[in-house]
């Protein structure tokens, strides 16, 4: 039970001859909520992707509790108990809320590609589905289809979507993207509530929800962690105020 | 969610259709009637099945025939077999071994095909439908080259006075496998299968990453549809007592997927009714026409523009309005539509009727239709058929304006009135 939840150790990632992760080693413990920040193109996504299973590394190993899981299927990584958010509200939209949640449970309650189970009769996968909804304050719209959610709802439910396997490890990809104040505040709200006693990792461009969840934060610049500690530590680094904050100051700047 | 035990609703829509499945043949007791209804129910079981794949699974499939078809002749040998005496067998459960036989073939080729969705898939199984075609014309000792298999379905001793001579027989049978077929595929579409199938058609990158292997999902309802298929190319062989390389055709895989898409793909009710008028055109049209072909794959084109959702989508596209009461005021445009879209069809049919005519040598250039006689050697039947033609579409195209109009208004209450 000592294991990292999860590991990364030397991870290069390259589409073509452009490198795009270059060499991040890093490791976060159990039940720790964890930021990754950086400027535009640092990677971030990437690393994401790495993690998930979306693409494959080039070189170097993932381990999730543990375990190696470089080079599986996006699948078999979530069955060993990772589950990841989108940075694009990624959900079924031709379905109803209640349905969404419901798909993302049917795995994890050990139906698989079950054909002799009548889904509407299931009392526990219903059980956990309302339990989801509950969560994420979409009870009351369970029959409405998820493409006609709000903005904030949507992203509300891919979060739903995100946790309802029960996976220990949980990636969010931007959260809060695109959302007002008022959502904001309610949206690390249900980070927070919804990922309590688990592992989570996030990538975040708002400092405010930074600060607010994270225990630990990492810097990604260029494909390459340039610094990982706590909130004070990261703010006192010289070197992500010349890199990250220079580069965001530059941003300003060129805005 | 609540739980309902005993669903009322449900017992009586399956009920009714028993009661349909019973009675329909009482009420058209021709042999002509009975041999469109046997046809029916056989395609109905096909569409279905098709629809698990097409409406289900987000699969467009060119090559499904070649799992009724193989079931089908899997099917013509063991009747074979029962006949010359090798194994007792009751042909009333013949279907299950088209099933099985439909089923394997969905393994061996359902693991090449389903590997890749959307025009991957696609093209596999159009060549993998090639490819069967091609082989059941290679290897005539098992497939009967160009004559197909023949068979004798009186087989064994009668059970119960069933022997299966007599149509009517043949249709209880029919219409047996397929409403148990029906209920059967209903049932999948309420497993955690069936949703994930939906799940993959709809975001399959999403679906990975929930634990589902797209790929397996898409394999297993593949698997599943093709034991359908199975069954109905059985039941084909029981009723036309003949297999041929017909039966694992391209034109078989795109009749069912014209009578799928007619039907309506985003419904479960779809294929069922596609089936029905599939048939008609394809049993009772052609009967009178040489042109059935022509005027289903124009019909067949008129829905993919029109009405993409099926003959279904329309009829549920009645319902809000018909609830609000406002069907009433819908009615004289339809009917007005529905009258122009009648002279254009009888000026199109006189013109393509005609061109038949010529076409085929030796034949008689004289068109009897609606009482009268025109010979498509003179003018005069061009010109008048083509001023119907035109005067139809004209008038069609004043009606679909003024039931657009309508229909647009009604929608807008409609949505004013919703919270």
């Amino acid at each position: 039970m000592s294991a990292n939840a999860i590991e990364l150790r030397d991870v290069h990632k390259s589409f073509g001859k452009t490198k795009i992760i270059n060499g991040v080693s890093l490791a976060i413990g159990k039940g720790e909520r964890h930021a990754i920040i950086g400027p535009n193109g640092a990677g971030k996504s990437t690393l994401y992707n790495l993690i998930s299973g979306r693409y494959e590394v080039s070189s170097g190993n993932i381990l999730l509790n543990g375990e190696d899981i470089t080079g599986l299927r996006p699948f078999e990584i979530n069955r060993k108990g990772l589950s990841r958010s989108f940075q694009v509200t990624n959900i079924f939209h031709n379905m109803s809320v209640y349905e969404n949640v419901r798909c993302a449970v049917l795995w994890a309650a050990g139906y698989r590609y079950s054909f002799w189970h009548r889904v509407g009769g299931l009392r526990d996968v219903q059980q956990r589905a309302e339990e989801v909804m509950e969560k994420i304050g979409l009870a009351r719209r369970r029959n409405v289809l998820a493409g006609t959610l709000t903005y904030a709802e949507q992203r509300a439910l891919e979060i739903g979507i995100t946790i309802a396997g029960g996976a220990n490890v949980i990636l969010l990809d931007e959260p809060t993207a695109g959302m007002s104040r008022s959502e904001t505040a309610r949206a690390i709200e249900l980070v927070r509530s919804v990922t309590e006693g688990r592992t989570l990792i996030m990538v975040e461009h708002d400092m405010g929800v930074v600060f607010g969840l994270a225990d630990r934060i990492s810097v990604l610049v260029y494909g390459e962690i340039i610094a990982s500690g706590t909130q004070e530590e990261i703010q006192a680094n010289t070197a992500v105020q010349e890199a990250y904050l220079g580069a965001a100051h530059k941003e300003l700047a060129d805005a | 969610m609540r739980y309902e035990p005993l669903n009322l609703g449900r017992w009586i829509v399956w009920g009714a259709m028993a009661l349909v499945f019973i009675v329909v043949p009482l009420a058209f007791s021709g042999g002509f009637a009975l041999t469109m209804l046997i046809q029916m129910g056989t395609l109905i079981i096909f569409a279905l099945s098709y629809n698990m794949l097409l409406g289900q699974g987000g699969m467009l499939s060119f090559g499904h025939a070649v799992y009724s078809g193989l079931g089908a002749y899997l099917a013509v040998h063991t009747l074979n077999l029962i006949g010359k005496g090798a194994f007792p067998f009751p042909v009333t459960l013949l279907p299950l071994i088209g099933g099985f036989a439909g089923l394997l073939f969905g393994v061996l080729f359902g693991y090449v095909t389903t590997r890749r969705a959307g025009t991957t898939f696609a093209l596999i199984s159009l060549g993998i439908g090639e490819m069967v075609f091609a082989c059941v014309l290679m290897f005539p000792g098992f497939f009967g080259g160009e004559a197909g298999v023949s068979t004798n379905r009186v087989v064994g001793q009668p059970f119960l006075g069933i022997t299966y001579g007599p149509a009517i027989q043949v249709y209880y049978l029919v219409a047996t496998w397929c409403f148990l077929s029906i209920v059967a595929m209903f049932a999948l579409t309420q497993t955690p299968l069936g949703r994930m199938a939906n799940a993959v058609r709809d975001n399959p990158e999403r679906a990975e990453f929930v634990g589902y292997d797209t790929q397996k999902v898409r394999f297993l309802q593949l698997v599943l549809a093709s034991f359908f298929a199975g069954v109905s190319g059985a039941l084909s062989c029981i009723n036309f007592e003949i297999v041929s390389s017909e039966n694992v055709s391209a034109l078989r895989s795109a009749g069912v997927l014209m009578a799928t898409y007619i039907g309506g793909v985003p419904f479960f009710l779809g294929p069922i009714l596609g089936a029905i008028v599939f048939i008609f055109f394809a049993v009772a049209l052609s009967g009178f026409t040489k042109a059935w072909l022509l005027y289903l794959g124009l019909f067949f084109v008129t829905v993919v523009l029109y009405a993409p959702g099926g003959i279904v989508s329309i009829l549920l596209m009645q319902i809000p309005v018909l609830r609000a009461g406002r069907l009433r005021e819908l009615l004289w445009p339809y009917a007005l539509a529905a009258g122009a879209a009648l002279i254009a069809m009888v000026g199109l049919i006189g013109i393509v009727e005609m061109v038949y005519r010529l076409s085929e040598q030796g034949a008689s250039t004289v068109l009897n239709v609606f009482g009268m006689s025109f010979d498509a050697r003179t003018t005069a039947p061009w010109i008048g058929f083509a001023l119907i033609l035109a005067a139809g579409i004209v008038a069609l195209r004043f009606a679909s304006r003024l039931v657009g109009a309508r229909w647009g208004a009604i929608q807008q209450d409609l949505l004013a009135r919703q919270p």
